[in-house]
């Protein structure tokens, strides 16, 4: 079956998140989809599985336009989806997974398990599967797990098979089979495989076409034989917008922040950063480049108190801040823009002011004894909505009337308004416009004149290559390189990031 | 988007473009913020009390047997069934408010026991309320938090046994001391009671749920175990000693309203004052929005869950102090008589806010008491007012049906938090 995506435009309130994405899948095809996370990949499969409504744009299935109004539309008409997050019932077996919305009944409407558990081992053979059709789902691993959701699309006879970020739960081993998977059902079936990832190496291994999604729209197709992971990398990077801030040469004066050997482990036990040592110097800006996944949230999080480092040690201004509270380290002069500023930096139903003294609610001004004095809190709030450009009515609006950049601007305009030595900025311009990051980029090197350390995360180049004094990579859990920032290379940096140490040293 | 104004400078224009502020959402006037807040739950009094009529006719022997020969005489049908009606909810108000001519006259005449007579209705109306308050304020403290504390039975069985013990064992107290011991008494009982689920879930993630609604259990077992103890029993029954502490009456003896609505309403002050003006309030309500950014601000979720619980439990504790100080002074099974579960439909109506927990609780003291003389004078079962009661409830966590109903606008931000304690 040929899949057709024509001019698909979503927007959402301040965000463009599908803008006219053209894309076409044809019979028997492995096409990725390459992106980083908030490139609109996730947007653009569930409009295509019927779970949002494009705003413009059509969907052709053998060139006969159709429309999905809900899932069941799209599985009737041979769509499958596996999500990243799976969705199984754990409690039930293999084969109750597989029959659920397709429900055989035998006589007197009861549930013909024998025939559906039949299917599913015909189809987990036919692929070496495996699968115990009797097996609760809970307790199987997650890459088997993954695979009973193959089955249960297989089962609804898909003949394009979505896979959302599918080996981001899997081991190279699990993932090394998945591939397999992948090439027997293209082959046999002539199953269309949309593969969504982030990760350059697995596109090269195993799609036969590639296309890139930057904020929102394609900005590329290719084929592997045709690009390289440093071409690739560029692409899901851009490089088309060129952001620019200017500072002066930076002034490095005593290391602020020294990370020795740090190790981390992720939700699941698994070590994500591994022997990471890294100084930043007060009056310096170092950028953390890397892709998204590569043990940088961990990183960030164990700096921040909020998950605990299993080896190594983190000073900041010379005091071991290992293991302390998150309040410690906010104590301790360090300033957070946390990567997910709605999860992590704002409260959405309090007022901006509020927001704004969300880490020092309990401090005078703002509080004496255990009573609050919230005219020292507007006060403050509205000088600091005022001096960082915060457009709103009112500070006492709750924070969820702001635009995106306006809620961002709110976190700096709080990390700024304490003294900090040190500034950790996660993604702090994800998802805003360029007006908004440049404003917000100027923040941060004024920070830095004033001679504060600043380490920032970011995975769009254009952003560390604006802001950087020095760029680190991280890589799989290590740095894998730190380069002062005049003398890296875009390619240099793409490549490490991309994992290829030995081509960039040599190149 | 413009150019960023340096940061020193005042920017040109700050105005609405280019934020996602909603049209028309200016700065909210005290007034406009109330009615958007007490829109839905007023409906809903409304849409149950519509349902509550129907129920009436129902159960209205006349009624019903005028609906029998409806072709024959349907006027009288509908005029049987409005005067069931009509009947029933005028003797549910009298029967809580009492009757204003009545009341009028009663003072006019200036005769001390008229009034009194006059005034018993609203009397009885302020009795059945002042508990409510304790368990609601409960159960709202715990939803500020982002808790969903069931508990409030067991705590205030917990506060009852305390506060007993406090109340016959020092019988030589001076009143008033030994008023404030017992009610002090009560807070503590509950309180602890309280802390354990909250430590529970800090320490193990065990879901507040399940364990409050597990040591109900266990606290009405207590309360008959210690029944069966030398310490509470009076000689031979199940029956504790009673306490010797009396709140003092308001309107004199013949009268039962007694100074535990004015503790009520000063709680509720205080626990207003706390969580809107008062750093302990501001974590309450920042662990209960966003747990994750609260973290990342350095509070600390976990011990925020404890002392939340424990405030929570300490004021249904108070519920159980109040009954035991005024009503039913001596602790017996049963005692809590579900009270600790009405604090939950109260703090729903309520909205979680203390001022809202006060006017559902005199709406549903009033429907109880009232409820009781509808009873006597029309012989509309009682049980209309638990239908009443139950339904408003339905209405308000539907706020969806009873926008249908009154063919009202959604509005942006009106979807409560409530659900929120299931999440884990």
């Amino acid at each position: 079956m040929r899949l057709e995506l024509r001019g698909i435009t979503k927007r959402f309130p301040g965000v463009l998140a599908n803008d006219h994405i053209d894309l076409t899948i044809e019979p028997g095809e492995v096409h990725a989809l390459l992106g980083e996370n908030g490139a609109g990949k996730t947007t653009l499969m569930n409009i295509l599985f019927g779970l949002y409504h494009a705003d413009e744009g059509e969907i052709l299935l053998d060139g006969e336009p159709v429309t999905f109004d809900a899932p069941g539309d799209a599985i009737a008409a041979g769509l499958g989806m596996v999500h990243q997050h799976f969705m199984l019932v754990p409690v039930f077996t293999v084969t109750e997974n597989v029959m659920l919305g397709k429900e055989t009944a035998g006589r007197f409407g009861l549930l013909d398990r024998r025939r559906a558990s039949f299917a599913v081992k015909e189809i987990s053979g036919r692929f070496g599967f495996h699968i115990p059709p009797d097996a609760v789902v809970e307790d199987l691993p997650v890459g088997v797990q993954q695979r009973v959701e193959v089955v249960k699309a297989l089962y609804r006879e898909a003949d394009v098979l979505i896979l959302d970020e599918p080996t981001s739960v899997l081991t190279p081993q699990e993932t090394e089979e998945l591939f397999k998977v992948m090439y027997a059902l293209t082959r046999d079936l002539g199953t269309s495989i949309i593969f969504i990832t982030h990760k350059l190496k697995e596109v090269m291994a195993v799609a036969d076409r590639i296309t890139v999604l930057r904020r929102g729209r394609a900005v590329g197709s290719t084929t592997p034989k045709q690009t390289d992971h440093a071409e690739l990398a560029a692409m899901m990077v851009g490089r088309e917008v060129q952001l620019t801030v200017s500072k002066d040469r930076a002034q490095p004066g005593e290391p602020v922040l020294e990370i020795e050997d740090l190790e981390v482990h992720d939700d699941h036990g698994h070590a994500v950063v591994r022997g990471v040592s890294l100084h930043v110097r007060a009056g310096e800006i170092v950028c953390l480049a890397g892709v998204q996944g590569n043990g940088q949230t961990e990183l960030v999080e164990a700096i921040m108190g909020l998950r605990p480092a299993s080896a190594g040690t983190i000073r900041v201004r010379g005091s071991d801040i290992t293991g302390a509270s998150p309040q410690d380290v906010l104590q301790a002069g360090v300033g957070h823009i946390p990567e997910d500023r709605q999860q992590d930096g704002l409260v959405l139903d309090f007022s901006i002011a509020d927001n704004y003294v969300l880490n020092t609610f309990d401090q005078p001004p703002f509080a004496r004894w255990i009573v609050r004095d919230e005219d020292a809190v507007l006060r403050a709030a509205e000088e600091g909505a005022t001096s960082f450009d915060v457009r709103t009515n009112s500070v006492r609006m709750p924070a969820s009337t702001l635009s995106g950049g306006n809620q961002q601007k709110v976190i700096v305009a709080r990390e700024f308004s304490r003294p900090i030595h040190l500034l950790v900025a996660s993604q702090p311009t994800r998802g805003l416009d360029v007006g908004s990051i440049e404003y917000i980029h100027r923040r941060i090197v004024e920070k830095r004149d004033e001679g504060a350390a600043v380490l920032i995360v970011s995975v769009e180049l254009d952003e560390v290559f604006a802001l950087a004094d020095r760029v680190a990579v991280m890589f799989d859990g290590e740095i894998v390189g730190v380069e002062p920032a005049e003398t890296a290379s875009r390619e240099g940096i793409g490549l490490l990031m991309a994992g290829s140490r030995e081509e960039a040293a040599g190149g | 988007m413009a150019e960023p104004s340096a940061p020193s400078v005042q920017p040109p224009d700050r105005e609405r473009r280019g934020g996602a502020a909603p049209q028309g959402w200016s700065e909210p006037s005290t007034s406009r913020y109330l009615w958007r807040s007490i829109k839905t739950p007023i409906l809903a009094v409304v849409a149950a009390l519509l349902v509550g009529a129907l129920l009436i006719v129902f159960t209205d022997e006349d009624a019903l047997g005028e609906w029998a020969g409806l072709f024959r005489d349907p006027l009288g049908a509908l005029s049987a069934s409005w005067s069931a009606i009509s009947e029933s909810y005028s003797a549910l108000f009298t029967g809580a408010f009492g009757h204003p001519t009545e009341i009028a006259s009663a003072i006019g005449s200036g005769d001390v026991d008229e009034v009194q007579a006059s005034l018993a209705p609203i009397s009885e109306m302020i009795v059945a309320t002042t508990p409510l308050i304790f368990v609601g304020l409960s159960v709202a403290v715990g939803f500020r938090a982002g808790l969903f504390n069931i508990g409030g039975e067991g705590q205030m069985n917990l506060g009852a046994i305390v506060a007993a013990a406090a109340g016959f064992s020092f019988p030589s107290l001076p009143g008033p001391i030994h008023v404030a011991l017992v009610i002090l008494a009560g807070f503590v009982g509950g309180a602890l009671w309280g802390a354990i689920p909250g430590f529970l879930k800090a320490r193990t993630g065990a879901h507040e749920v399940i364990t409050t609604i597990m040591l109900n259990f266990i606290a009405v077992s207590l309360v008959l175990y210690l029944l069966s103890t030398d310490f509470f029993r009076q000689q031979a029954e199940p029956i504790a000693k009673p306490v010797v502490a009396r709140f003092p009456h308001l309107l004199g003896m013949d009268l039962r309203v007694h100074l535990g609505i004015v503790v009520a309403l000063l709680v509720a002050a205080g626990v207003a004052w706390l969580l809107n003006r008062t750093t302990v309030g501001f974590e309450f309500r920042a662990v209960g929005a966003n747990p994750d950014a609260a973290r990342a601000a350095g509070m600390r979720p976990t011990a925020i869950t404890v002392s939340a619980m424990t405030l929570s439990g300490g004021l249904a504790g108070l519920a159980g102090a109040n009954q035991l100080l005024s009503v039913t002074p001596s602790l017996l099974p049963g005692f809590a008589a579900g009270l600790g579960f009405d604090g939950i439909a109260v703090a729903l109506l309520a909205g979680a806010r203390p001022g809202g927990v006060v006017a559902a609780s005199f709406l549903f003291g009033a429907l109880r008491a009232g409820g009781r003389s509808m009873q006597i004078a029309t012989q509309t079962p009682i049980d209309i007012v638990v239908v009443i009661q139950a339904l408003v409830i339905a209405f308000v966590a539907a706020p969806a049906l009873v926008r249908t109903m009154f063919r009202m606008k959604e509005v942006r931000g009106e979807a409560t938090a409530f659900a929120k304690g299931w999440g884990g």
